[in-house]
């Protein structure tokens, strides 16, 4: 993670970028407006080759939303975690699907749970609830429904 | 037990020729006024179409047991062919229906019983085995091939999500507490998921509960509950 930390630096200057270390997988958070010049990057660069989505997911911190994006470079055997904090009212991420094609359903999923737009993506919509469901269950703040369609949830 | 002929009610029999009635609903109201369960009062209800039967055919001038026997037979015959050709609709939804793939395997060998034949169309099944959680997404479509099946037919509810939720029934916000909630279950079998043993015990029940039935009152009732036709009121 340090080698990649280091090539962001080297690439987009340090604004904005931070390495975390800790309990857990150390991340990189990155601001949201260089987001997929970062994924086009890690992917293109041959030392890195970080071709591979894992999985994008999302985190409701009450106060922000974290979606996180875990990247594998077959070649050089590691992975890479991205962090990008939006707003929970109204964020929109770029989407990276044109960039890897395994995030389509991953960005829906996270657009599912937690409401976060993915500007550009081909197809947002819901993927695992009905389409006519109401609110974002993932979030902090969600509230059962009473019922339905007339099935009551007691 | 109450005695059965004062449990049943008389709404059913005082009805019109060829009117429709909600049966469910004369129940439930039975259930409110009178002591006793549901499943008492639809074996009264039973006993008593069975007794009015006797009576036509004493007035008619016939001797009750001759005229009696052979619907008894028939109710036989019936009850012998369908509870031994069970034919259950493919209907797995969760892990519940990896045990119900292994009664169906030779190990267990549900075909001993006649039950193997597993359908992939509702329009031949007679019972549907909902084996596993119910998700609302799921709902209407569990209940279209509710209705997609041909009477008589039955509902298993197969382990504790298809019962009432399961692990899901407090914090699974798309969960259906129970399929009950959507279709009528003719038998409920707990675990999680059961073993195989327990649902080909819950099929035997089933099988016992054929052998119960009279081609009588229960086919007649079974057209009318919830999910059958509406009744002439609400259609008007």
């Amino acid at each position: 993670m340090q080698a990649v930390f280091e090539k962001l630096k080297a690439r987009f200057g340090e604004d904005g970028f931070q390495l975390a270390t800790g309990p857990g997988d150390p991340f990189v958070r990155v601001p949201v407006e260089r987001l997929r010049d970062v994924v086009a990057m890690l992917r293109d660069d041959c030392d890195l080759k970080f071709d591979q989505v894992l999985i994008v997911t999302g985190v409701d911190y009450s106060d922000r939303i974290d979606v996180v994006y875990h990247l594998r470079s077959y070649a050089h055997r590691a992975t890479a975690v991205l962090k990008v904090s939006v707003p929970r009212d109204g964020g929109v991420v770029p989407s990276i699907c044109d960039l890897h094609p395994a995030a389509n359903w991953h960005e829906r999923e996270t657009f599912d749970m937690l409401g976060v737009r993915f500007e550009g993506h081909p197809n947002l919509r819901r993927i695992l609830l009905p389409e006519d469901w109401d609110g974002h269950p993932l979030r902090k703040d969600y509230q059962q429904p009473q019922q339905y369609h007339g099935i009551s949830n007691q | 037990m109450a005695d059965r002929n004062s449990l049943a009610p008389e709404a059913p029999l005082g009805a019109r020729p060829g009117e429709i009635i909600d049966l469910n609903k004369i129940i439930d109201e039975w259930v409110r006024q009178r002591e006793g369960t549901r499943r008492q009062i639809r074996r009264a209800i039973r006993e008593r179409n069975l007794s009015q039967l006797r009576e036509q055919i004493k007035a008619d001038g016939l001797d009750t047991q001759v005229a009696i026997a052979p619907i008894r037979a028939l109710d036989w015959i019936f009850n012998q062919s369908r509870m031994h050709s069970l034919w259950p609709l493919t209907f797995g939804l969760a892990c519940c229906a990896i045990e119900m793939m292994a009664a169906g395997a030779p190990k267990y060998d549900l075909d001993r019983f006649g039950m193997g034949a597993f359908r992939a169309t509702p329009r031949q099944a007679d019972v549907m085995i909902v084996a596993g959680t119910v998700t609302y997404k799921m709902a209407p479509r569990l209940v279209r091939l509710y209705k997609q099946m041909p009477d008589p037919k039955y509902v298993i509810a197969m382990g504790a999500c298809a019962m009432g939720g399961g692990p899901y029934c407090k914090y699974g916000y798309n969960v259906v507490k129970g399929v009950d909630k959507l279709v009528p279950v003719d038998v409920h079998i707990p675990g999680c998921p059961p073993r195989p043993e327990a649902l080909i015990d819950g099929l035997m029940k089933l099988q016992d509960k054929i052998s119960r039935e009279s081609i009588w009152g229960l086919w007649k009732e079974k057209t009318r509950r919830l999910f059958g036709r509406p009744s002439k009121a609400e259609t008007a």
